[in-house]
């Protein structure tokens, strides 16, 4: 059903352009429809308790988002392309000890230097997902679930029992999490500008726009000379190296890193994509709604919290959201096919 | 997207034609090859191989207690790949099946807390999970909404629902002639209650998948869902039988495993989905459905099994054991795929040659 989405796109002529803006309108209601639930969630929830709209606990919020909103960026990308990357979480943790330890081995290191590891551990893993994926020519799912188990247990070894403790770490890099302009965070400014360019990336570039093309008929994709490896590869060291970035964010925010750094993060980035609108065999969404999808389940979160609800309906909650998001997607690109299909039959093509 | 120039390889279609041609001749040679080594004789021998890296490493491997403490150990996981393996060889996918045990085990424990006689609380929860499977049933068949999405969402939807139920509340309480199971044998043999029920069910659910039209109807739903649907299979109705099964199960599994640690608490089980995909995965079934048999899986369980309890044994920390799963799923799908890596570079080799010849 997602198929058809795309395929205005791929076909050029007087037809094209206005089943694409329709198209088009729908993914801006999509979105609408997120950010509506959000502001309704936000509103509902500071009405009966001022306290939510507080400056400490926006930040609260936009912290915890940030790193979902981050890892969701690189899983979209996977997800586009009708692929899933699992192992996001592990590659969380691993990035997010390694780096930390760091600091403890090297003392003075530069920061920058931290984060080049980071993002090195987690493009090196992406690298592993990607070829063993575009090269093995085995399902995503099994690979980087074969992953998520080893790349935690290789993490497991590493840390060994230890951890690393706050009081370890420089406050240099423990302020990268916690420092803000207001209640803003500067961290949420610095992923906002980074989720910005990565829906410009595929919404404008060609390769990214061939993601989409891979996700909606892979086997078109490859008629289309598409080189569909090559992408595929790109998409999983992408979200790899995110996650190896996160990792080190994770490290600098909690300041405290055991092995079990991330473990079950995994499904919650899916769950974040999906409830932003990102179809989970392919070929339609965008990071924006993964990045709002995010903030969303973050904000219900703490919305709940300052309610005095108890912190056990959280995930009751997500689930119903997930699925009611899955059956709107459902219901708009249903209705959405039978009115191009109704276009086209009038047009009398 | 795309300007007509840029489709220019469309005129190329005789060439990638012949490709496939040869792709088929060279994949019946494959399928020969392939019949020759099948996958559960692999299995047989990494079963072999595990055993005797369990001998080598600890006397204790092979014995009696040892093996009641590797079906303790994992019974209820082994019992969960059973009806996992049904669905994705009907080519979907339940990843809600460890909420489902969460939720079950919580519910036990509220209404023993509430003073339910336990006979009427098992059959009660057994009730609720086939109802939770088939909610997973409709929102996939009814509704049409992909069984990965779905199951995501039940799965932390019934996993929240454990934790409202019982909170952070521990109960523990319950009578001993139910949690002897936790630490007695069967009565005449080695095996663990858990292990026993697998064995049971997996004659079962073997006999159902390879002996009965449902069982042949789920390999033909897997193939190809249009086919069947054509065939007079009733696609949905099935589908939907497998998840209430599948929530069967689990809530079976839920039962057994507040039992045998005899606490029930609303994280019981967490995680385990994984570890049930994964072992039906290395016994050989497709994830993209159609392919697989109940025989592999089994062999996968006990290989599962066994090497995690091996490698404790040896003081590896138990955590980590997940390489060693992790490997061997890599592995298992790596392995059948090398030769058609072979195969395919063969076959572009021979492409090159027709199509620079003509």
């Amino acid at each position: 059903m997602t198929a058809v989405l795309e395929v205005p796109k791929a076909t050029p002529g007087e037809a094209g352009p206005s089943p694409r803006r329709l198209a088009d309108v729908v993914f801006k209601v999509r979105e609408f429809g997120i950010i509506a639930v959000l502001a309704m969630f936000v509103l509902i929830t500071a009405l009966i308790q001022p306290r939510f709209i507080q400056g400490q606990n926006i930040k609260f919020i936009l912290t915890n988002a940030t790193i979902f909103a981050l890892l969701a960026l690189g899983e979209t990308m996977v997800i586009v392309a009708r692929h899933i990357d699992l192992s996001v979480g592990s590659v969380l943790g691993l990035s997010a000890y390694l780096s930390a330890d760091l600091f403890t081995r090297a003392h003075g290191i530069p920061i920058v230097v931290v984060f080049l590891v980071g993002l090195c551990i987690g493009a090196a893993c992406g690298l592993v997902n990607g070829a063993i994926v575009a090269i093995g020519r085995v399902p995503s799912l099994v690979v980087t679930l074969a992953t998520l188990y080893v790349i935690r247990g290789l993490d497991i070894i590493l840390v060994g029992g230890g951890m690393v403790v706050a009081s370890s770490l420089p406050n240099g890099f423990l302020a990268i999490a916690s420092s803000s302009v207001g209640p803003v965070p500067y961290l949420a400014i610095v992923v906002a500008v980074v989720v910005g360019c990565g829906a410009y990336y595929l919404r404008s570039f060609r390769s990214g726009r061939e993601l989409y093309a891979m996700g909606s008929n892979p086997d078109a994709a490859k008629l289309a000379a598409i080189p569909t490896g090559k992408r595929v590869l790109t998409a999983f060291v992408i979200s790899g190296g995110i996650a190896g970035i996160a990792g080190v964010l994770w490290a600098s925010n909690y300041g405290t890193i055991d092995s079990t750094a991330g473990t079950g993060y995994e499904l919650q980035v899916v769950a974040a994509c999906v409830v932003g609108g990102v179809a989970i065999f392919g070929g339609s969404g965008t990071v924006t709604g993964a990045a709002f999808g995010a903030l969303l389940l973050a904000t219900i979160n703490q919305a709940l919290y300052v309610l005095g609800i108890s912190s056990f309906w959280d995930e009751a909650i997500a689930g119903l959201l997930l699925i009611a998001a899955i059956s709107l997607d459902h219901g708009i690109a249903v209705s959405l096919t039978a009115a191009l299909r109704k276009r086209s039959l009038q047009r009398g093509t | 997207m795309l300007s007509p120039s840029e489709q220019a390889p469309l005129p190329a279609e005789p060439v990638v034609e012949s490709g496939s041609v040869q792709n088929r001749e060279a994949l019946s040679k494959g399928d020969r090859l392939r019949s020759l080594v099948r996958w559960e004789s692999v299995l047989v021998i990494a079963l072999a191989a595990t055993v005797v890296f369990g001998v080598s490493v600890s006397s204790q491997f092979l014995t009696g207690s040892n093996i009641f403490n590797i079906g303790l150990a994992n019974g209820e996981v082994a019992i969960m790949a059973l009806p996992m393996t049904l669905i994705i060889i009907a080519g979907e996918i339940d990843l809600s099946i460890a909420s489902t045990l969460a939720l079950s085990s919580s519910l036990v424990g509220y209404l023993w807390m509430h003073g339910w006689p336990m006979p009427g609380i098992i059959v009660f929860v057994l009730a609720i999970g086939v109802v939770l499977g088939a909610v997973n049933g409709i929102l996939v068949t009814r509704l049409g909404l992909p069984s990965l999405a779905v199951t995501i969402g039940t799965m932390t939807l019934y996993a929240g629902m454990a934790e409202i139920v019982l909170g952070s509340t521990i109960v523990s309480d319950f009578p001993a002639s139910y949690t002897k199971i936790g630490v007695t044998a069967f009565p005449h043999t080695e095996l663990s209650y858990s292990a026993v029920i697998f064995l049971v069910l997996a004659i079962v659910f073997g006999a159902v998948m390879h002996a009965t039209p449902f069982g042949r109807s789920l390999f033909a739903i897997g193939w190809n869902k249009e086919a069947a649907q054509y065939a007079g299979i009733r696609v949905k109705r099935v589908k939907t039988t497998l998840y209430m099964v599948s929530g069967l199960i689990g809530a079976l599994a839920g039962v057994l495993y507040t039992f045998r640690l005899s606490t029930a608490e609303f994280d019981n089980g967490s995680g385990l989905v994984l570890s049930v995909v994964a072992i039906v995965l290395l016994g050989g079934v497709s994830i993209f459905g159609g392919k697989g048999t109940l025989f592999g899986v089994i062999l996968a369980v006990i290989v599962f099994c066994s090497l995690q309890n091996a490698l404790l044994l040896t003081s590896f920390p138990e955590d980590a054991t997940g390489i060693v799963t992790g490997g061997l799923l890599l592995v298992s799908v790596l392995l059948p795929n090398g030769g058609d890596l072979f195969r395919r570079a063969r076959s572009r080799k021979n492409r090159h040659r027709t199509s620079s010849a003509s």
